[in-house]
């Protein structure tokens, strides 16, 4: 079992933990909840030894054995693209074999963990779900019995979700301890057996899931009630975005979005949504191969790697602003331009800087508003967002989110698409769902699970 | 008779011209395997090409082999230090560290040998044909009656590919290649594996100056090495970063600059500049040809 | 303030280094040192006749240099472009005779711009169309260069009387003017400062300069986000890059040797990535810089003659302030992302 008790860690002012005590018991399932930015992660670094805390002791202690390995599954997958199932296990687990003799160790322990792959397929040619699988693999591969799943279902369709969890409960039942780090309620009533609440910080809940309610354990991760966003069907516009046989990567594709109309895109990842949007969004690297496609501009666009797409970290936020500026003269006035980012600043809230500080120096949400307050200064017909609010914590994401309906609102189509599906359901008033470059029109009052289906290309079951 | 005698010499030079460049490439691959594109080789080449001169006039032709080998890793070291350790911009720094051996050999050659540098002669290594195999037609004089640096490319081959997919350590040094921040989630101590891959590279471009002065050239000049350093780089792309492939693209450059001797032999109208500008237009267009076809290590020069 | 001790300490150890190695070699240091010092700043004339005059081919390749990087390029094929920028100097030079200086000057100059340019032609099309990176494709080209220079002298541009090496003298109306009595000093100095104002006021007000800036930062974000076509912006950046180069030759041949020469350059194309990063890649620093590796050049000519040290020992000096530049513009590029 693993046992953190009394855990605090600093970074500068901010108390990332404060006196957390954490534990799990062998054969159990203890899920982590918390917002983006509560402590989580920083709570699962120090359990794993990659980060020292500040206060308190990490004990990992296993009756007969001499060593209990923690094995960690990360949301960002840390495999290496170009080589083998088997020689990511290999490294991971620090086998000396190589080659044929790696392979075949592989797959004693890809049968022994019952977890199918094939050890000798090259990992980018697997799909998200099996290279995830892939992480859980190379988490246990060197007998660890401490599993820890950093949200584990981001990247994941709800059927496949499911399929984790069962895993998961599985490990559990073996005799393994199993630490679920995630914000998704529903994910803690599925497989859970006890469940901590982390929030700022410090634990605002910790006791078995059995007599708890979602409306309770969310009153916890959130300190107070959700609030309820009222979905508002507006009439819609004129089309200002209409394809007609359009083919970005291979398959045809009609459509018409209207002006006032959010239109939410629902994929995993892989399935051809992002070419689409970047098609919309006029973008040269995805350029139509045929077939009609007539916007209405000005079209803007919010990139979903906000770092390396969305702004320069090295330039100034007066800079950055200025990016995609097509009204900006040959002969720039940069007294005028400060001027401007002054106000933009204000009116968006961007906090943490002023016109001369490099962007990079903004903290993840200040950087989008910054991203928002570009784009949407420019008042556009077409606004076309990717993942808007990924790593941002709870207040950063609701701005965002009032920044899209208001930009709706005001009449431009939104054409949003995320990688968490229910930020797409809360937001759309009109869904398309797009698996393996095929996009479907589904009804907005449509189940969950039926969306998740239609995500993985599954017809017909509701 | 004579075209053969003529094919004979033709292809004899090509595996020799090819030797320095192999050697340099072969190193240059597994220093690129591990994510370092390494310019600074051409410097390790010219400091191991003047440590060889003045070790084989000290300690005899082992004793140069060695001191170059030595001179080649310590050049390595230092953008090593500088471009893993500190993290700087691989290309400058390798840049930089050539420039900077140009200029420390230049100062050297002339403390060791004084002005008359031109006139040096070093102790040299006699071919070593092997009993039989030397006497295949064609191929016996090309490939077996070469000196001791070729018959170390044809064992060297093994061993890196040996090196770099049959080892623990070459693994890790393609993971390193391939995704420093996987790598690193995995365990592996990236700069560490990076160092040790650009030290190999280093010792290798050593041996290549080393044969370049003792099996080929017989003195050192100031700036020798003219560039052969960078030709090993576009070797290795057209090589497909794979110990053998480089070892072929090495010996199809040796042999366009062999081509310069059986034309000159020839009395060709040619002008001979031509012939000194080909191995680097040919690679020019092997970059051309060969780099749109297959990429190299993900993570090579970051 | 922070820029200019990081300049001074980097050329600092630089020479710290060099005195360290003439110290170990058992050369006479202070002697060294003091004829690098007369050599460079000693006298009038050595700053008018050397460490200026040798600064110019060194601001011009060093703005160069700075063209590219600035926009995510790194030139390392100066040396070739300035030698075809020579070249196409000299071979006009030769032929206008009969024009007054206003229009031989002008088109003596262009032409080494568009020697430089056509030898950047070829990396740009390997760039844009293989996928080539311009590192390995613009530094192979020096050494064709060499070889073409060696043919051009030794065949079709050969002097009349066909003995020397070389080309005939360009006409005295292609010359660029002296701008002291009794120095060798031309107006090539003041052609290059030119050209850094040009370049700052360029990269800092106007919006291409921008759009350059932006690539060179971040270029996928000025493709996403700016809706710049980085790619052609790279192309014209590098084709503007070997122009400054090819002008550099230019200036070379119209303003100092008033032929064409084998080794016209001695190593000023990689001398001007060590005076960029000095300079920070700021324009008019790479004017001081120019300056400070002009005396280096100066004072390495009379160290030879008085000390008997080979002047291609000072290449230490240059690539020491190199890597102290880069190992210190990544701390600066560190501290930003923090």
């Amino acid at each position: 079992m693993l046992t953190l008790t009394r855990i605090s860690k600093s970074f500068g002012p901010l108390r990332a933990l404060d006196n957390v005590s954490f534990d799990v018991a062998d054969g159990e399932v203890h899920a982590l909840l918390g917002e983006n930015g509560a402590g989580k992660s920083t709570l699962i670094k120090i359990a794993a030894g990659l980060l020292a805390p500040d206060a308190g002791v990490v004990g990992a202690q296993r009756a007969a054995t001499i060593s209990t390995r923690v094995g960690i599954v990360a949301q960002h997958f840390s495999s290496i693209s170009a080589f083998t199932v088997a020689e990511n296990i290999a490294l991971a687990a620090g086998w000396r074999e190589t080659g044929r003799a790696a392979e075949c160790r592989a797959a004693e322990v890809i049968a022994r963990l019952g977890l199918p792959l094939d050890a000798t397929a090259v990992v980018e040619t697997l799909s998200v779900q099996l290279r995830q699988r892939l992480e859980i693999v190379k988490a246990l591969a060197g007998d660890a019995r401490i599993l820890l799943l950093d949200e584990p279902s981001a990247v994941l369709a709800p059927r496949e979700v499911t399929e984790l969890l069962q895993l998961v409960r599985d490990f559990a039942a073996k005799g393994g301890a199993v630490v679920l780090i995630t914000h998704k309620l529903d994910e803690v009533f599925a497989a859970a057996d006890r469940v901590t609440v982390l929030r700022r910080g410090k634990v605002t809940f910790t006791g078995p899931v059995a007599g708890e309610t979602p409306d309770s354990l969310s009153r916890a991760m959130i300190g107070g009630d959700l609030p309820r966003v009222e979905r508002t069907v507006r009439a819609a516009g004129k089309v200002v975005v209409r394809a007609e046989r359009l083919v970005v990567e291979r398959v045809p594709l009609d459509f018409a979005f209207r002006a006032g109309e959010i239109v939410g895109v629902a994929a995993i990842e892989g399935n051809g949504q992002r070419a689409l949007l970047r098609a919309i969004a006029g973008l040269d690297e995805a350029a139509p191969i045929s077939g009609v496609l007539a916007v209405i501009g000005p079209v803007a666009f919010v990139p979903e790697d906000r770092t390396t797409e969305g702004i320069i970290p090295t330039m100034t936020l007066t800079e950055n602003l200025l990016l995609g500026d097509r009204a900006a003269p040959w002969w720039l006035d940069w007294a005028s331009l400060r001027s401007r980012t002054s106000a933009l600043l204000e009116s968006f809230d961007v906090r943490g800087g002023d016109t001369d500080t490099p962007a990079a120096s903004l903290s993840g949400g200040n950087q989008q508003k910054l991203i928002f307050a570009r784009v949407l200064e420019r008042a556009p017909c077409v606004l076309v967002v990717e993942d808007p609010t990924r790593g941002l914590d709870v207040q950063a994401t609701a701005v965002i989110h009032e920044r899209l309906r208001a930009a709706a609102a005001r009449g431009a189509a939104v054409i949003v698409h995320s990688s968490d599906l229910d930020e797409v359901l809360e937001l759309a008033n009109r869904l398309l769902v797009m698996a393996n470059g095929v996009l479907t029109e589904m009804p907005i009052t449509i189940s969950r699970e039926a969306v998740g289906d239609a995500m993985l290309g599954v017809v017909g079951s509701t | 008779m004579i075209e053969l005698a003529l094919l004979t010499g033709f292809a004899a030079a090509a595996v020799r011209v090819a030797t320095p460049l192999a050697l340099a490439a072969l190193g240059e691959t597994v220093s690129e395997r591990g994510g370092v594109l390494n310019l600074g080789i051409e410097g390790a080449m010219l400091a191991g090409a003047l440590a060889a001169a003045v070790g084989a006039v000290s300690f005899g032709v082992a004793g140069g082999v060695v001191v170059a080998i030595l001179a080649g890793v310590a050049t390595s070291a230092i953008v090593a230090a500088v471009a893993i350790g500190a993290r700087a911009d691989q290309i400058i720094t390798g840049t930089a560290v050539t420039l900077g051996m140009i200029g420390l050999t230049g100062l050297l050659a002339r403390l060791a040998f004084g002005d008359a540098g031109a006139g040096l002669t070093v102790p040299t290594m006699a071919a070593v044909p092997i009993p039989g195999l030397s006497a295949i037609p064609l191929l016996g004089p090309a490939l077996f009656a070469q000196s001791l640096f070729s018959y170390a490319v044809y064992l060297l081959v093994p061993v890196t590919i040996w090196l770099l997919f049959h080892t623990r350590f070459g693994l890790e040094l393609r993971a390193a290649g391939e995704s420093p921040s996987a790598a690193r989630a995995m365990g592996v101590r990236v700069a560490r594996v990076r160092t040790i891959g650009t030290l190999i590279g280093g010792a290798f471009a050593g041996l290549a100056g080393a044969s370049l002065v003792l099996a080929q050239v017989g003195t050192f000049t100031e700036k020798m090495t003219a560039g052969r350093g960078f030709i090993a780089i576009a070797i290795v792309v057209l090589g497909r970063w794979h110990p053998l492939g480089a070892a072929m693209a090495a010996l199809l450059f040796g042999a366009a600059t062999a081509l310069q001797f059986t034309f000159q032999a020839s009395g060709s109208a040619v002008p001979y500049q031509l012939f000194l500008a080909l191995p680097y237009l040919l690679a020019l267009a092997v970059l051309a040809v060969a780099v749109g076809r297959r990429k190299g290590p993900a993570a090579l020069g970051k | 303030m922070r820029d200019a001790l990081l300049t001074a300490a980097a050329f600092g150890l630089g020479l710290l280094l060099l005195a360290l190695f003439l110290l170990m070699a058992g050369f006479d240091v202070p002697l060294a040192l003091s004829a690098l010092w007369r050599g460079a700043f000693g006298s009038w004339y050595a700053i008018t006749s050397a460490t200026l005059v040798r600064a110019t081919p060194l601001i011009l390749l060093g703005l160069a240099f700075t063209l590219g990087s600035r926009a995510g390029a790194l030139n390392i094929g100066m040396e070739g472009q300035f030698a075809l920028g020579a070249m196409a100097a000299a071979w006009a030079g030769t032929h206008v005779g009969g024009l007054p200086m206003v229009a031989a000057l002008p088109i003596v100059l262009a032409s080494g711009m568009i020697g430089g340019i056509a030898w950047m032609a070829l990396p740009v099309l390997l760039k844009l169309r293989f996928g080539v990176t311009e590192v390995i494709s613009t530094l192979l080209l020096n050494f064709v260069a060499e070889a073409a220079v060696s043919w051009a002298v030794s065949g079709p541009m050969q002097e009349p009387t066909h003995i020397y090496p070389q080309s005939a003298a360009i006409a005295a109306s292609a010359q660029l003017p002296k701008l002291l009595p009794g120095a060798r000093l031309h107006l090539g100095l003041v052609l290059a400062v030119l050209v850094a104002v040009g370049l700052m006021v360029l990269l800092r007000q106007t919006r291409w300069g921008f759009a350059l800036r932006a690539v060179g930062a971040g270029p996928r974000a000025a493709e996403v986000s700016g809706g710049i076509r980085s790619g052609r912006l790279l192309a014209v950046a590098l084709l503007a890059s070997g122009a400054l180069a090819g002008l550099g030759g230019a200036v070379e041949v119209s303003g100092v040797s008033y032929a064409l020469y084998l080794n016209l350059s001695p190593g000023y194309g990689f001398t001007a990535i060590a005076v960029a990063l000095l300079g920070r890649l700021q324009p008019l620093g790479v004017v001081i810089a120019g300056v400070l590796f002009g005396a280096l050049e100066a004072g390495a000519g009379a160290m030879q003659r008085d000390a008997g040290i080979p002047a291609v020992a000072v290449q230490v000096v240059q690539a020491v302030v190199i890597v102290t530049m880069v190992v210190a513009g990544r701390r600066v590029d560190h501290g930003e992302h923090q």
